[in-house]
């Protein structure tokens, strides 16, 4: 019940920052409407960054207590990590084209690092699909997982230095919007735009775990049939 | 510190088993070898034959074969673990668990360091680099690409050796957290071979040392679950 209630409350939220970003901000004077993209580019981006986080997080958490929720929390925060942060690739291409002229840009550093984002979480995804049994599945992934999020700083600033050396900073990065000189109004939608991605990511992750523990449930329930039926076979009267 | 010299010593049992593994007749790092070369000689008949053009792909050539043999080397090192249960066995001698990756570590080390070196000599000759006027801040290179390469290989192929999809698990975990490696190490080569005249060779090189400590930390630090319940 309270989850519906933030569900609906998160939906309510981003269809209004939608609209606000679609109609109530004035375009941007350089890059006209397609600045607009940046709003749910920038809040799916630091969604991606804070699913991986906690599924660092929550593979520590299962390494240390053996407690199945704890992959469960790290297992739906990866799933909504990916799909955030192909949302986030696909909103920057969309940008891209009309703004650099291509979809893809191999000078910037971030649209480079969230690839191999991506690339890093789809393996963590398939991994888990690849084990059967609940524990061993869940110390492959905590390992994979925190791993992975110690290599994101590496190659963010790997990629940065990579092309540092050659190229000054690009046109208009998205991050100017977020400079003290932006008139209020960007800076106002770009933070209420965060705000009802990160509740909307919360009803998401809430309702992901829950799935997650049925299904597990389900599995176990199943392995427990197989058991008693083999038994009950084995023993005939 | 003598817990330090025991752990020392069975890291260097472990690389030394499958040393010997290796030498009797397990010819996995000759065949490994010859993957690289065909992948240089492919990469040749991709973008020659101009002289100039392949020269200057030269450095990326180099590091990509070495890395896409590497995902053969490390498979191989782990996969000798499978047979009879050896991996298991392994797993209940009564050592520390960093000992037993390091070990593993070194051996993939040792068979990257050959790799490294022998692409290295193929892509001078293949692809006319004068390897020689630079050969100390290339050696450097590549030293530190193949600790790296062994690091991380050492690491995934521990995750991926009791998957079905083994094969092709192995390298879509691993390259993605090579890739500032890769980076690093084609930015270093090409440094040196064209005289450094920016002065960047000593920041790839640094890059390429935090990287190989970072990675070596993790994996030794996580090793150990995958041994007892991975």
């Amino acid at each position: 019940m309270k989850t519906r209630v933030l569900g609906l409350v998160a939906l309510t939220a981003v269809v209004a920052v939608t609209l606000v970003a679609l109609f109530v901000v004035p375009p941007d004077r350089n890059q006209g409407d397609a600045q607009r993209i940046m709003y749910p580019h920038v809040a799916s981006a630091w969604l991606a960054y804070l699913s991986f986080g906690v599924t660092a997080l929550a593979g520590i958490g299962w390494l240390w207590k053996r407690d199945l929720r704890l992959d469960a929390v790290a297992h739906a925060a990866a799933e909504i990590g990916v799909m955030f942060t192909a949302f986030a690739i696909w909103g920057g291409m969309m940008w891209g084209r009309p703004i650099w002229g291509v979809f893809w840009q191999w000078e910037d550093p971030r649209l480079t690092t969230t690839a191999l984002l991506l690339a890093l979480y789809v393996g963590y995804l398939l991994l888990r699909r690849l084990t059967d049994d609940p524990e061993r599945r869940a110390t492959r992934a905590a390992i994979v997982g925190i791993v992975a999020a110690i290599d994101i700083p590496i190659v963010h600033f790997s990629v940065e230095w990579w092309r540092g050396l050659h190229q000054t900073a690009t046109i208009g990065s998205p991050d100017r919007v977020l400079n003290p000189a932006a008139p209020g109004i960007f800076v106002g939608t770009l933070f209420g735009t965060l705000a009802a991605f990160t509740l909307t990511w919360l009803y998401l992750m809430i309702r992901r775990y829950q799935l997650e523990r049925a299904e597990l449930a389900r599995e176990e329930a199943r392995r427990m049939d197989l058991l008693m039926s083999a038994r009950t076979a084995a023993v005939p009267r | 510190m003598s817990n330090l010299r025991t752990e020392a010593r069975v890291a260097l049992a472990v690389a030394r088993k499958d040393a010997v593994a290796e030498l009797r007749g397990r010819h996995a790092t000759v065949s490994t070898l010859f993957f690289a070369a065909v992948v240089l000689l492919l990469f040749g008949f991709a973008l020659g034959p101009d002289a100039a053009r392949l020269a200057a792909a030269a450095p990326g050539m180099l590091w990509l074969a070495v890395v896409f043999a590497g995902i053969l080397a490390v498979n191989r090192l782990h996969l000798l673990e499978t047979d009879d249960g050896a991996l298991e066995q392994l797993a209940l001698y009564p050592v520390s668990r960093r000992a037993i990756y390091a070990g593993k570590a070194l051996g993939g080390f040792a068979v990257m360091l050959l790799l490294g070196v022998v692409v290295l000599g193929t892509v001078g000759v293949l692809f006319a680099v004068d390897i020689a006027g630079a050969w100390l801040p290339l050696l450097v290179t590549v030293v530190l690409g193949a600790a790296g390469v062994a690091a991380v290989g050492t690491f995934y192929a521990g995750v991926t050796v009791r998957l079905r999809a083994r094969e092709v698990m192995l390298p879509l975990l691993m390259l993605p957290v090579l890739a500032p490696l890769l980076l690093g190490a084609v930015k270093a080569t090409s440094a040196a071979l064209t005289g450094d005249p920016f002065g960047e060779l000593g920041a790839w090189l640094q890059l390429l040392v935090a990287f190989d400590i970072i990675m070596v930390v993790a994996g030794a630090a996580t090793y150990g679950y995958l041994l007892e319940d991975g």
